[in-house]
């Protein structure tokens, strides 16, 4: 049972039905999905998803999700909310905690996205599943179409890593490599979906796949008990992450599932590509894109779709923003897997370095629950923190040998 | 009547409704401000979907000249010389011309 009655423009109001678009025409601005909450408020309780299966789906009823369509059930979500005491004695905060959505099935919260927007295309019909994309979207679609059986075109830029490009192709999906950059691929993909008859998860599909970051707000509050965390620190690269976070803790104080209250929402961005950030701490109006220049390429967008609506979601709740730098990300992904064993990729890097800024200048309170976002799993930015981490020490198999070497690291 | 004189324009499908479903028209070389002006009489209502009420670029419009966004270029002021191709399309999530060069050695994630 859905409760997604239509969509609505985010910029002038203008209300439409159900349909695969993401732009309105009457002003070109992007699109949302519009639910009747009031009879979601009387058909659906907490209790209720208490029961239902420890993935998303368990939130099913708060996704725009066709009737009669089976989800494509990879096992998304639910994912591990770890009390992070380790870390949080290195940050100075007493009760923090690591909401670890780095062990999704293709390794990141994009599993979330993708599995509401390949129930959206099936119900509307579509065969093909599409991206742009040059890592963890690219993988998720891939994974996704596999199981759904679905044919599936991903784009990518021609220069992409090895690594990334054999994590996308392995699950079978037509992996076009486009001379260019990521710029010129999303591009291309827009002409693409105006031309074939798909369903482009971040273009057509957009306002559906973007629905799916909600849960990453409803599981932080139904681990905690049905409360809602006082500060959370999300990492943006399009910013749609953090204002859907924004929504998903709002619907739930609107159904009276958890306490009325305001969690504060701080955002993390790279030095080299922080025009969100830049913002919040200027005090501009809008954001003003940017050049990127980072190691955390999956936050290197310099001109960021829902970046006003990041802006205006972190203003609202009272939050802030920081940024860190590539030798601070880094020295992030070390801090939290030597102190948490949990490996994320640059973009949590970019968290953990954020929220360290955010604490030692006290925009963070040590006594507030705070929940970091980590949303990518380490293994697919090796290069970021490989350097002096590969450097064992080779003996030979006698425990002479080990001696020698164990007396050298005590000495 | 169209030839290489002209400057060729790219429409998006939320605006098709006002071209009658042609997804490239044609106008005169000049600049894109005369460009949109030109538009708007053969296709009345263009101009106030690519523009605000001042006459500036929409916020959630791009707009690109031989694949360079106007921003980067003189905005509605850009001059456009005959042969000009010229893409409207709406803004989504995953960067533009801004980080383009240095997004083509560090490829963003969408």
């Amino acid at each position: 049972m859905s409760f997604a009655v239509g969509l609505q423009c985010r910029a002038c109001g203008k209300q439409q039905a159900l349909a695969p678009v993401h732009v309105c025409a009457e002003c070109l601005g992007p699109l949302e999905v519009r639910y009747d909450y009031e009879a979601l408020r009387r058909s659906v309780r907490p209790a209720d998803v208490a029961g239902g299966p420890a993935t998303m789906w368990r939130y099913a009823a708060l996704l725009p999700l066709p009737p009669d369509v089976p989800v494509v059930d990879l096992g998304t979500g639910f994912t591990p909310l770890l009390r992070a005491e380790n870390l949080g004695r290195a940050l100075g905060l007493h009760k923090l905690y690591i909401k670890n959505d780095a062990v999704n099935p293709s390794y990141s919260f994009k599993d979330r996205v993708v599995g509401v927007a390949v129930s959206a295309a099936i119900g509307f019909g579509y065969h093909t599943l599409a991206c742009a994309s040059t890592g963890n979207l690219a993988a998720s679609v891939a994974a996704h179409a596999a199981k759904a059986s679905l044919e599936s075109y991903v784009f990518i830029p021609a220069d992409l890593e090895p690594a990334k490009i054999v994590g996308t192709a392995v699950y079978g999906t037509n992996l076009v490599a486009v001379r260019g950059s990521y710029d010129q691929v999303n591009r291309l993909c827009s002409e693409i979906a105006d031309a074939f008859p798909w369903a482009f998860v971040n273009i057509n599909l957009r306002p559906f796949y973007a629905e799916g970051s909600k849960t990453l707000a409803y599981e932080t509050a139904e681990q905690l008990g049905w409360r809602a965390p006082d500060h959370v620190v999300v990492p943006i690269a399009g910013g749609s992450v953090l204002s859907k976070i924004g929504k998903g803790l709002a619907e739930l104080r609107a159904l009276d599932w958890i306490p009325a209250g305001r969690t504060r929402i701080s955002g993390a961005q790279a030095e080299g590509c922080a025009p969100v950030s830049r913002a919040v701490l200027s005090g501009a109006d809008h954001v003003t894109p940017v050049r990127a220049n980072t190691i955390a390429k999956s936050l290197a967008i310099g001109n960021p779709a829902d970046g006003d609506f990041a802006l205006r979601t972190i203003r609202d709740s009272g939050g802030s923003a920081e940024m860190a730098s590539d030798a601070e990300i880094a020295e992030g992904m070390r801090l939290l897997a030597s102190t948490e064993g949990v490996f994320t990729e640059t973009a949590g890097g970019v968290t953990v370095a954020c929220a360290r800024k955010l604490a030692r200048s006290g925009r963070i309170d040590p006594d507030e629950t705070v929940v970091l976002y980590i949303t990518g799993n380490g293994l697919k930015t090796l290069d970021a923190v490989a350097a002096g981490l590969g450097d064992a020490p080779v003996i030979e198999p006698t425990l002479a040998a080990f001696e020698t070497i164990r007396a050298g690291a005590v000495a | 009547m169209a030839g290489a004189q002209d400057v060729v324009v790219r429409v998006p499908s939320p605006l098709r409704t006002l071209t009658g479903g042609a997804a490239e028209v044609r106008g005169a070389p000049g600049t894109l401000r005369s460009l949109i002006d030109e538009l708007d009489v053969a296709y009345p209502g263009l101009k106030a979907r690519i523009c605000e009420a001042d006459g500036s670029l929409r916020r959630f419009v791009n707009v690109f000249v031989n694949e360079e966004d106007v921003r980067f270029l003189q905005g509605l002021d850009t001059p456009l010389p005959a042969g000009t191709r010229v893409s409207v399309l709406p803004a989504v999530a995953g960067g533009s011309r801004a980080d383009r060069r240095l997004a083509h050695r560090r490829p963003a994630q969408g």
